[in-house]
């Protein structure tokens, strides 16, 4: 747990917890990571793994892959996204349940990777904004195990509350990180 | 085989004339006969596979745009390439072979998708790897390796993440292997490594 967790003294404050709000809702998030398999091609086997016994992400408590986006936190962008394609992976984004997070796994998603193409996005984070990127064409499971526990890492660093009242006065405007992305066009 | 196959068609289809090829029989057939020629090669001298239907684009020539079909026959195990050039350079067409070979609807539509040759007759005649609105062929030889930048297919979105499709970065590209030796050394590299997104490419 993170230093925001205030230690329990069972002799003072009996069957009550004290911490902060922030500490308990980003421990209740990172822990219920609800992943949303956006598997486009050669990644999504490896992602597939990673949720297979011998590498099984229940280990993480990120084991509840979610095919509806309704249901899904954490979008895991797993393959090459052709243009054709981006609309819906937006869509799909657009459908999630917030807050939500992104990880492009590997090099198509990330970059474009091998696909120097004209009917390749070059990268994932031209439409989406991405939380974490995992490298490798395609990562083994443990690189997007890795990621994952990175990305349980950076969900226990938001300051959950201030966005939580930040976005009620703004009248909830979907995906407001949006701001910085697609510069070079 | 296939020699033999070539006279007893030459002899039936006297507009026929044989294609220089480097392993199976080919011929060419003028873009009008070609259903006519094909209906035979089907019911008559057992080609009752179609592997492949493409297209070459020879530029600057004209008849610029040549469709090219790949037969197969699964009684005789011998190939037929058959070659028909596009009457029109600007607009070129060529008949579809639906009707007879249930395979050529998704290799035509690939075809008029990249390439731009629309199939007289094609049921259902829409692209099928690029998007439906998008205006160029990537395939013609006029076309960068890259791409062209134009806006993103999902207005919606583009309006939202101000993306748009960008041309690919090549830096020095196209990558190629240079496919004999270790793997080790084959990795695909630029052949000219010249330049980057950064530095231009040298003009001459």
């Amino acid at each position: 747990m993170d230093q925001k967790t205030v230690a329990y003294d069972s002799k003072v404050e009996g069957e009550v917890i004290v911490t902060q709000a922030d500490a308990v809702i980003n421990w209740i998030r990172k822990n219920s990571v609800w992943p949303m398999p956006m598997g486009l091609a050669c990644c999504a086997i490896e992602l597939m793994a990673a949720g297979g016994s011998r590498f099984d992400m229940a280990r993480f408590g990120m084991e509840v892959m979610r095919f509806s986006p309704r249901q899904a936190d954490c979008m895991i962008v797993a393959g090459t996204v052709t243009y054709k394609m981006a609309e819906v992976v937006r869509r799909i984004y657009e459908q999630m349940a917030e807050p939500k997070w992104v990880v492009a796994m590997g090099a198509c998603a990330s970059t474009g990777g091998m696909y120097r193409s004209y009917a390749t996005m070059q990268g994932v984070d031209r439409i989406v904004p991405v939380d974490v990127y995992v490298s490798g064409c395609p990562p083994r499971p443990e690189a997007l195990l890795d990621a994952m526990i990175k990305l349980q890492d950076k969900i226990g660093r938001e300051s959950a509350v201030k966005n939580l009242t930040a976005r009620k006065a703004n009248g909830a405007t979907p995906a407001p990180e949006m701001a910085g992305v697609g510069k070079d066009s | 085989m296939a020699e033999s196959d070539l006279a007893l068609l030459q002899e039936r289809f006297d507009y026929l004339t044989e294609r220089e090829s480097a392993d199976h029989l080919a011929v060419n057939c003028p873009a009008d006969k070609l259903i006519e020629f094909c209906t035979a090669l089907r019911d008559e001298f057992g080609y009752d596979m179609l592997m492949d239907v493409t297209a070459v684009d020879w530029d600057a020539q004209s008849p610029r745009f040549t469709g090219i079909y790949h037969f197969l026959s699964t009684t005789k195990h011998v190939y037929l390439r058959v070659a028909s050039d596009c009457p029109d350079d600007i607009n070129p067409t060529l008949p579809s072979l639906c009707d007879l070979y249930a395979a050529a609807n998704w290799h035509e539509r690939e075809t008029f998708d990249l390439m731009g040759i629309r199939y007289e007759g094609h049921p259902n005649l829409r692209r099928i790897l690029m998007w439906d609105e998008y205006p160029y062929h990537p395939l013609r030889k006029e076309f960068p390796l890259a791409g062209i930048d134009v806006p993103l297919p999902a207005a919606d979105v583009a309006e939202q993440t101000k993306a748009s499709v960008i041309p690919a970065p090549m830096m020095g590209g196209p990558f190629v292997s240079s496919g004999d030796g270790p793997m080790s050394q084959t990795e695909p590299r630029a052949r000219d490594e010249s330049w980057t997104e950064k530095k231009e490419k040298p003009t001459d």
